[in-house]
Formats: structure tokens, sequence, C-alpha cells
């Protein structure tokens, strides 16, 4: 079916009949409602769609999205979803995964996923901590958090969603907020039209179990002074009156700067394009509230896809070597016949 | 000696020596992991089955790729045994033991029947090779060879003479020692050496020495056993009389893959292969990257579990999907597999059992996932298995495996080991225009009128193969318990068990859809003899041995598990006694006793090693002669076996 000829859609198109069982106030609600506004703007016919994600709150997701779907088992989304796309490199294929998802039990899957540079969406859900099972802590929760599992401070260091993406070699990168709506839109479409593995982690709020911890990011009045909002071959500057901007010192680390002392030519230059993924890891290691928090689009490179590449080397193979038969393997090498 | 040349052809018959005919020869060629042992069987096997002889392998190499030279933990050997009539196993004794150095000698010796022919490189036997072998001396200038026909052959010094001039290593002369073995074995059976050399040309082409060298240290070898005094007579085996067409040989692993392709060339689809490399699985996945061709994607996954989910991913979009592995990738996928079974979709999955628990014994063969595969992973969770009963058989259960998995809409495991994966035997090609094609339906309209229902079932309880494209059949699948017909998630009470028992039901019912069980031998008697799997050639030995010394003994084999077949439970009631000989500690003898009642014998063998037709006759005739006490438990430490540890 080719795009022009497709009906128009709208986000209730793409609900669901089923239930929605997540918590009221739940940030999920929010990622699920800027997905299905998103779904219909991109002009893929809604039965080439298909949702695969794990096991957690954020799992449940393909559930409620009148797509293919496949709610998996726990970590393994990306391994699932790499089979689907192979055998099937027509359809678009998104995962959706959380922090314990994506990055504990399934971390290996994911890593592998990304440096494939496999064609899929994945939408990592980070609310940095065990929602479903009721409220340990998570391969993101920071230090010294109290939980259930932790009654006295975590004492097992986090790691940084991002940077394990741009580790793996992630040939697009990705960082939003559940109710950031309109910049939640703008990533899920970027990501959606990028050839290859998107890595979109989204700070989720988990309203039971860690309420509030991604204020900083989602306030309206502190969001500008938090946040370095990402665009491509623009400096990096923010703060509530763009007075300050991210300038790299004679180490080469990044320092905040009054605008009023440095000129905005001097200033870091965002470049989603650079082949070298040091700017975007350096991005990545900016953390608040040490730093300001980088939102936007990180990475965003081309590279070989592992299953057009797939694809084309059988294709490949079959044109040089003609469609299979059976008979002439069967009979290659060493035959003998007995009358 | 005079060095031979590429040109140089052996000279024919036997220089006048007497040449004996003979029904069966066993032959075992033992060395180093290093010393092309595999080879060297693998050449004799080809060169034997194209004669027309039948033939049946049994490789056995050590875990370690190059285990210490001359240290008995790296003994390789290959053992062919090759007939002018029917043959079901690699055979119990060794007639021709070719052993490259001693510690080759002290781990198989044990093995050579007495009289039987010993042919030995006396060069390796020096005080560094005797040390690491535990000799305190030399073996040859003993009793330990008296009663056999010993032939001491300085092969890495007649191998150097016959490279000379070619400007060799002394280490890659050295390496063609086998060659020089193998071909004084073609001489001693008459076999003509030419697809050897051809085979030698299309391997080393681009490297005009190392063709020289091994096609010269070939005929070397042939021309010493023509020309020397120490050979007396050669022996002849004339071909078999096996059922007519044309055949090849083949190993279990290939036949996999052979029947996988096969399967999805008649059912008009693409095969997805998700795997990772285990011992002795590896070759099917080997095999498979090489028919891309036929639209097969393999898939070399990061583990075993992304190995079964990638599958199961496929299976979603439509492929038929397949993975391979043995015990501990099987351990591995189990929760996957309970996905594929709670989401209903077809796969197949290769189990090549080996010597477990944990890693085990991961070169050495084993039946010990019965367990694991009909009764493993959490829940209630029915799969199908099957098992292939030879190499060749393998092509047929992978291609029944497929035609299950799609028709019932359901994972399937298809037991193989690593004996019958690893060994050879003559396989007639089969006609693929003759075989029945394999129905699939993915449909394009909803199944009801309240819209498309994914968990709607036809008569044999499968639910429709729905795939991502189809417009108006989106639906979701998952994990989580479904409710009867439209696959919601469902917690109720009554669903869950109704669920639970009609998954059941389904893979009980595939009983109607398989051929009934058949005996070898009297309808019923005295001892019914159970076997399954790989320890077919074994059994079928064994009890036609028992048969023809009167013995009222009948022989059933199993290749349906997982459900049996359904006249089974009848069959076990019409004999006095039934034994279930088996390479583990009984599990399919627990399984059978669970499910029917039978007041089953257990016989287990668990070394890493198949049985034995000799083992088996006797084990029967004790429980025919009425002794049924149970197996004894008893244990010497043997020291004549490729399994020592050097630790």
């Amino acid at each position: 079916m080719s795009t022009d000829t497709l009906p128009v859609l709208t986000p209730k198109d793409f609900a669901s009949d089923q239930e929605i069982r997540w918590c009221p106030r739940c940030g999920d609600y929010s990622i699920l409602a800027q997905m299905k506004k998103v779904l219909p703007t991109l002009g893929v016919p809604r039965e080439k769609i298909v949702f695969v994600s794990g096991i957690g709150c954020s799992s449940r997701f393909p559930y409620y999205v009148n797509t293919y779907g496949f709610h998996t088992i726990h970590g393994r989304a990306p391994a699932v979803a790499t089979g689907l796309k192979i055998a099937r490199p027509d359809l678009q294929v998104w995962v959706i995964t959380g922090d314990g998802d994506g990055l504990s039990i399934g971390g290996n899957h994911l890593m592998h996923a990304i440096r494939r540079n496999v064609d899929l969406k994945i939408i990592l859900f980070n609310n940095q901590i065990y929602g479903l099972t009721k409220g340990q802590y998570s391969p993101t929760s920071p230090l010294g958090k109290k939980t259930k599992s932790t009654p006295y401070g975590s004492v097992d260091a986090p790691l940084s969603p991002l940077s394990i993406a741009i580790g793996s070699e992630a040939s697009f990168v990705a960082k939003s907020v559940d109710i950031d709506i309109n910049h939640l839109t703008m990533v899920l479409e970027r990501a959606a039209k990028h050839k290859g593995t998107a890595f979109v982690e989204v700070y989720q709020d988990c309203n039971v179990f860690n309420s509030g911890v991604f204020e900083f990011a989602q306030k309206k009045d502190v969001k500008a002074d938090n946040c370095i909002y990402l665009e491509h071959g623009k400096p990096l500057i923010f703060g509530t009156k763009r007075d300050k901007g991210i300038r790299l010192n004679g180490e080469g680390q990044p320092e905040v700067v009054n605008l009023s002392e440095v000129k905005e030519d001097d200033l870091l230059f965002h470049n989603e394009k650079t082949e070298e993924p040091s700017l975007a890891f350096m991005l990545a290691r900016m953390r608040y509230p040490t730093m300001p928090e980088p939102m936007g689009i990180y990475r965003d490179v081309q590279r070989p896809v592992y299953d057009q590449e797939m694809d084309n080397q059988v294709k490949q193979l079959i044109a040089k070597q003609g469609p299979g038969d059976l008979n002439a393997v069967f009979n290659s090498g060493d035959t003998w016949e007995v009358k | 000696m005079s060095t031979a040349t590429v040109e140089t052809s052996h000279p024919q018959g036997g220089n006048g020596k007497p040449l004996e005919s003979m029904d069966a020869v066993v032959i075992r060629f033992c060395g180093d992991s290093g010393d092309g042992m595999q080879l060297a069987g693998t050449q004799f096997t080809n060169v034997s089955a194209v004669f027309g002889n039948d033939v049946c392998t049994f490789p056995d190499f050590p875990a370690e790729i190059r285990a210490p030279a001359g240290s008995l933990a790296g003994v390789s050997g290959y053992q062919v045994c090759f007939s002018n009539n029917d043959i079901y196993t690699p055979g119990d004794e060794v007639d021709t033991l070719v052993a490259m150095n001693p510690a080759a000698l002290k781990t198989n010796l044990c093995d050579l029947k007495r009289g039987g022919t010993l042919i030995v490189n006396e060069d390796a036997f020096d005080s560094g090779n005797l040390f690491k072998a535990h000799y305190g001396e030399n073996p040859l200038d003993t009793q330990a060879v008296a009663g056999y026909r010993l032939h001491r052959v300085s092969m890495t010094r007649l191998t150097r003479d016959a490279v000379e001039g070619l400007g060799l290593s002394q280490r890659e002369a050295d390496r063609c020692r086998n060659f020089f073995a193998l071909g004084l074995v073609y001489w001693l059976y008459e076999r003509d050496p030419k697809a050897t050399k051809e085979w030698i040309l299309s391997k080393f082409g681009k490297n005009q020495a190392i063709v020289d060298a091994n096609v010269r240290a070939l005929d070397a070898g042939y021309n010493f056993g023509f020309s020397t005094e120490s050979f007396t007579v050669h022996y002849q085996v004339a071909p078999a009389k096996l059922a007519p067409g044309k055949y090849r040989k083949i190993t279990g692993n290939e036949a996999v893959a052979f029947g996988l392709v096969t399967a999805a060339k008649l059912a008009g689809k693409e095969l997805f292969y998700g795997g990772y490399p285990i011992t002795p699985a590896s070759d099917v996945l080997h095999e498979l990257s090489l028919l891309k061709n036929f639209g097969v994607k393999t898939f070399q996954a990061e583990d075993e579990i992304a190995a079964i989910t990638s599958i199961i991913g496929a299976a979603f979009g439509g492929s038929l999907a397949v993975t391979a592995s043995s015990g501990p990738g099987i351990a591995l996928k189990g929760e996957g597999i309970g996905l594929a079974v709670m989401t209903e979709l077809p796969m197949v999955i290769v189990d090549v059992q080996r010597g477990g628990p944990s890693t085990g014994l991961p070169t050495k063969t084993e039946q010990s996932d019965a367990f694991i595969t009909v009764l493993g992973r959490n829940g209630d969770c029915p799969v199908p298995v099957v098992a292939a009963q030879s190499p060749g058989d393998c092509f047929d259960m992978a291609y029944e495996a497929m035609r299950i998995a799609v028709e019932f809409m359901t994972p399937v495991f298809l037991l193989t080991d690593g004996y019958i994966a690893n060994g050879a035997e003559p396989w007639r090609i089969p006609d693929v225009s003759t075989m029945k094609p394999i129905k699939v339906v993915h449909p394009t309209q909803s199944n009801t009128d309240e819209g498309f229902k994914p968990y709607w079932r036809n008569e044999k309880l499968a639910r429709p193969w729905a795939i991502p494209g189809t417009p108006g059949l989106e639906h979701r699948i998952g994990g989580l318990e479904k409710a009867d017909g439209t696959g919601n998630i469902s917690y109720d009470a009554d669903n869950h068990q109704h669920m639970t028992l009609l998954r059941k039901k389904k893979v009980a019912d595939i009983a109607n859809y398989i051929p009934e069980q058949t005996v070898n031998g009297p309808e019923s008697g005295d001892l019914l003899v159970v076997s399954w799997g790989g320890t077919y050639g074994a059994a079928r030995s064994a009890v036609e041995a028992c048969q023809r010394n009167g013995k009222s003994v009948a022989h059933c084999h199993l290749r349906y598990i997982n459900p049996f077949p359904k006249n089974l439970g009848e069959m076990l009631k019409r004999y006095k006694r039934v034994i279930v000989p088996e390479l583990n500690a009984g599990q399919m003898w627990f399984i059978l006793r669970g499910t029917y009642l039978v007041d089953a014998i257990s016989y287990a063998k668990i070394k890493g090693k198949p049985f034995l037709v000799s083992e088996l006759v006797h084990e029967f005739e004790r429980v025919l002669s009425g002794d049924t006490t149970r197996q004894e438990w008893s244990y010497t430490p043997n020291t004549c076996s490729t399994t020592i540890s050097n630790s």
C-alpha cells in the first residue's frame, strides 16, 4: 500500500478497546497520548506498525494501542523485536521498555540491538524505580536512594541510559520528559523517521513509588533553568532569560558561562550529525543538578542497518546463485547410485 | 623409499598379497586433536560410501580444541564401520586401530579386538610422548600389544621423506602424516584414493606445495602397504545391497538443516534461524548459513535467550522459525519457550543432546534432555517432542517437527544427540516433489461477527496465524493468561483452568495425527525393548541378535515422545517384561511408568558414549533369563577411555 492512498487517521484510531490499568496520574498516560498523536502523522498504515514490550508498567503499553502488539517477557523485547524486524523489514517496529526491563534484566539485548543498528524505535521509560514489583530501586536509582529493598539507602551505583546507548554505537539518541508534550512529540517523530535503532530515554514520573524526582525537568517555572533544549547547529544556551550557555574550558570540559561575559560564538555548538560520538557522550554526562541537563536529539547519524543488510545479502545471493534448488543441494558433493 | 610425485598413481592390486573378503570392518583413527584424525576418518567414510558400502560413523573428540600435544586429554578419534550389508551402529569392537601417538594407543587399545590390526606411528613413541601418556616404558616393546597384529610404521620419517623438496617446514611436513596413515589404510582395504586426491585439490588448490605434499603423503602410505613386508594380506568389503536410489553421505546436523529448508520450501515460506553457537549444535547454524539463496535468514544472536526470543518475533511476523541448541542452551531458553506456548506460535527448537548437567560433557553424547523437553518450564507448559533415530532420520523428523508446529500452532522440540548429529550414514536422496506440502494459512478476514479473535480455534484446537501487515486483524498477544477466544488478558480463575487444560489437550490430541507405533518382532512375547532417539541402531541390532538366538523379543522404537503414539499404552501390556535402555539415568523409563503404570525395567548408560550392541544383548538376555534385579551401580575407574582428564 502506498502512503498516498492512506485514509486519514486520528489519535482515536490508535486507541485499543482495552481498559488502561496504569495508576491514575502515571506519566505513562502522557507518553501514550503523545504516541497516539504522532502515529497518524507518520504515513505508515496501522497494520504495519508493531509495538513490542517486555515486562513492567511501561510494557503494558502495546495493549493500549490499536496496532499489532506483543507483550513479551522480562528484558527480551529488543530480541523479539530484532527477530520480527529481520523477518519483516516492511514493518515499523517500536520497543517499549523501562529502566529495569531494558537496563537490568535485558541490558544485554538492548546493547546488542543498538550496536547492530536494527531498525527499531526503542522508547525507554525511566522512572528510576521498579513500579510493578512495588518499589525496589532500579539500575538508574541514585546512590543513597531509600526504597523497600534499600531501607538504609542504596549503595548500588547507577548507570546512565544514554551513556550505554552511545557506548553501544547508537545512531540515534534522544531524551525527553513525559509531560513535556510538544518536546516529546517532536522527539518521537524524529525517532520514527530515523533509519536504524533510535534510542529515546523518557523521564517518566512514578507518582506512587518515586513521585516528583523529575520535577526539575517538568515544572514550567524551573525547567528552562535546569535543562538545555538541544537544537542542531545552534549554540548551547539555556535559562528562563536565555542568558546562560555552555562552553568548553581549557581542559575540554563543559562549563556554564554567563552570556553577558562570553560571546555566543565561543559557546559549544550542537551538532547531532557528528560521526564521532564524544560530543554526544559528553552531553550524556551532563546531569542535573551538577549541570543543566540536555533534552532533545543528542545524536542522529546514518550507518548500515542490520535487518536491511541481511535482507540485501539474501537478495544478492538469490540474484547471484539463483533461487535455492533442493535437488541441486542434495546432489552436490559425492553421490552414488544403487541399482 | 623413493618420494612420490603428484602424478604418481597408486599401483593396482595387492602386489601379489592375498586378498581376503570381509562382511564388515571397523576402523578407528586416533591421535592428537591437531593430527587430522577427524579428516582422515571422514575421507575414509566418503570413499567407502561412494564405493557402495553401508557406513556408520562415530567421531569422538575432546572439548578442548588443542589440548597439550601428546596428552591423554587431547586424543581425538574417528570410528567408521563399513559393510556389505545393512548396519545400524559403528561397531562394538575395532578391527583396525591406527594410533598416531602413545596417548592415542593408551586410550583406545582396549577397544581393539584380540587379534586385530594395530598400526602405530612408531616415531611418536619417544620419551616425551611416553611420559605424557603416563607410560613407564614403551608399550610397543611390552606385553601390552601382545595378541594384536602390530605394525610399527615410521610415519613421521616416511612422510617427511615423501614431501622432501617441496620447501615445507618440518611442522608443515608433519601435518601430512594423517594422509600417510589414510593411504596405508586405503591399501589395506582396497580403496581408491582418487576421490581424496580430488578433495585435497579442491581444499588446498590455492597452495600447490600443500596439495603436492598431501598427495605425496597419501601415495607414500598406499605404496608402503603395497611394497612392505610388514603387511602380508589385505582385505575387501563388497558393496552393500541398499535400497535402489541415489545416495550421499549425511550427518545428523546436515540432515536437520536440509529437513528444515525442505519444510520451508514445501510450505512456501521463508526460514528464520536464530541461534547461539554451542557444541554439538553449531553445525546446524553453519549449514543453514550456506543456504541463504533459499531465502533463509540466519541470525547469530547475543545469547541463547535472544536466540529463542528472536525466533518468537520472527514467528509472530510469519516466518518458519527455528533455533538449535544443546542442554545448557535449552535451559536458558525455558522462559522463552513458555512464552511461545502461551502465545501459541509455531517454531521448532532443535536440542542436540550432550552429556550434562551444567557444562557436563560438551562433545559427548547423551539422551538426558527427555525431562527438560517433555516436563521442563514453569507452569503447565506442554510442548510436542519428536526424536530422530539416525543421522538420515534427522531430515524426516525436522520436516515432521515443522509440520506439527505449523498445523497445531505450537513450538515443537526436535531431539537429536551428539552421536547422530556428528555421525554419518548413507542417505537415499529424497524426491522432494513427492513430499507432502505443509499448508500455511494466514487469515485476511475476521473470524467472528464481533471482530477478529486471535484465540478462536479450529478443529485441531489451533488458533489463527494472523500476521502483522494484515489490515483489520490488528491484535495484541503476550505472556499473560489469555481469555479464551479474544486473547485479552484474563485473571479469571475458571478461565485459567480452562485454558491450561485446552493447551494440554491441544498437544495430547496430536496423537491423532501421527503414525501409530510399530514393533520389530512378535506382537506379544517375553520382552519388549523400548528405545528412543539415537539409540535406534544399537537397540535394533541387539534385539535382532536375541531374535536370532530364538528369544521372544520385540523392539519398539519411539520417535514421537510427546504425545506418544496412541496405541503405545496397549502395546506395552502385551509383553511379560518391558525394558527401557537409554543414555541417561532413566528419564524415558520414568515418563513411561508415569504415563502408563507399566512396571518397566531401566537400563541406563551414562558414559557419554553410545550403547554397544553386545552390552544390550547381555542385558536383554539377563532379563529374559528371569533375572530382574536392578542394574548394579558399580564403578571401576577405567583407564582405557578418551574421557580421562589430565587434571
